[in-house]
């Protein structure tokens, strides 16, 4: 590994189990930069113009088929401090693990009733909360028997264009979780941790559906200003 | 604290994609349009028929969210091919008392890419970019993959190769 990942602690970019990195990655490392206005800057969306929707487990007026959740958490920066209206845009496969989506070909039934996108802002304290299916696991041809642990895919927009992120949410005890090359090519254990919900019955209602907590740490609003001449 | 690993925007991200976000001035009046396209190629020199592209840039005066949104997102076609319609930024002050010379910033998540990765387009013939403080990091035989051409009458071309000859300089940001 030549490069150092941007940040810390994320997988790298060549990642030989996850075979698409392969043709995809480059091979030369990133040039670093000096935060600017264009980095520490980012498009503002406001929910009027960007309604939120932030319930998944209902579509065109009837009930999603699949075990209910309610999945909320905190949108925070790396200094611990609320993202105020950071919007996320999720979507995940529906329970028989199967996307509404044309190039989803998997041999799992679709549901009309489960669209599987949603988006939520978060609130003063950093605050948000989905309720959805629990999504199913899906095979995916990288390798004999892969099958995607059950996942849902998050995408942020915070404060700075530099601390957008995409990544993906995964569920506590799923067997699959320590086979799934795109999960374990972080190499730190305590940052795939950080993907993993917690179980958490704060987030349960009673008779409706169980709770899932999912905090999400975004990069500093200006991660890495230019002051000594070279960032990190 | 650490921060949230990226994970990759895989295959079907098209589900929160909104078509009309490549269009910059579908709300927006009185800019002159600018077509940003381009082609992304992965390391075999075939096309990237699954990604997404965003993108952000200032307005016109240099600024950024300054009644100009900036922000655009499209989803590559089967040829590989993003285009954006969008109008020519300013130049954005730069660290110190630098101008940095008009750009749009460019990030590319897909299958396969485990973060994004993010560039900027230039103009080509573009007097300040001799000037840019960001150029002038890139090494200069690299600096061209960052220049985007004029193709036709208001239409300016950048393709992306993720990885090989003539590879893409991608930015630490
Ligand atoms: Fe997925």
């Amino acid at each position: 590994m030549t490069e150092c990942p941007r940040p810390q602690g994320w997988a790298p970019m060549d990642s030989p189990g996850y075979g698409s990195t392969a043709r995809r990655h480059a091979t030369h490392a990133p040039i670093a930069i000096p935060h600017t206005l264009t980095e520490t800057s980012a498009p503002r969306f406001l929910p009027g113009a960007y309604p939120a929707s932030a319930d998944m487990s209902v579509h065109g007026g009837h009930a999603s088929m699949g075990e209910r959740i309610i999945v909320g958490g905190r949108v925070l920066d790396e200094d611990g401090r609320p993202v105020r209206g950071a919007m996320l845009e999720i979507w995940q496969a529906n329970a028989a693990g199967r996307y509404h989506h044309i190039r989803d070909q998997h041999d799992a039934p679709l549901d009309p009733h489960f669209a599987g996108t949603a988006r939520v802002f978060a609130d003063d304290d950093g605050s948000w909360q989905i309720t959805t299916i629990r999504p199913g696991a899906y095979p995916w041809g990288n390798h004999p028997k892969a099958w995607r642990p059950m996942h849902i895919h998050f995408g942020l927009m915070g404060h700075g264009f530099a601390q957008r992120l995409v990544t993906q949410m995964y569920f506590p005890g799923d067997p699959l979780l320590p086979l799934d090359p795109v999960f374990n090519a972080i190499p730190d254990a305590a940052a795939r941790e950080l993907l993993v919900a917690k179980f958490d019955l704060d987030h349960a209602v009673e008779n409706w559906a169980l709770g899932y907590r999912f905090d999400i740490v975004l990069r500093g609003r200006g991660a890495t200003p230019m002051e000594d001449g070279h960032a990190h | 604290m650490h921060t949230s690993p990226s994970q990759t925007a895989g295959p079907y991200w098209h589900l929160i994609d909104q078509p009309e976000w490549a269009d910059l001035l579908r709300d927006q009046q009185g800019h002159a349009p600018l077509t940003l396209t381009g082609r992304i190629t992965d390391g075999d020199g075939m096309p990237c028929g699954d990604a997404m592209v965003e993108m952000w840039q200032a307005g016109p005066d240099g600024a950024y969210g300054n009644g100009f949104h900036g922000f655009g997102r499209c989803a590559t076609d089967a040829d590989g091919v993003f285009r954006f319609t969008t109008t020519r930024p300013g130049p954005v002050p730069g660290p110190g008392n630098s101008l940095q010379a008009p750009h749009v910033t460019l990030s590319i998540f897909a299958r396969g890419l485990m973060h994004h990765v993010t560039t900027r387009a230039y103009f080509e013939a573009e007097p300040l970019n001799d000037a840019d403080p960001i150029l002038a990091l890139v090494p200069q035989t690299r600096r061209h993959t960052m220049l985007a051409r004029q193709t036709a009458p208001g239409v300016w071309t950048l393709d992306i190769r993720l990885q090989g000859a003539g590879e893409t300089v991608f930015l630490d940001i």
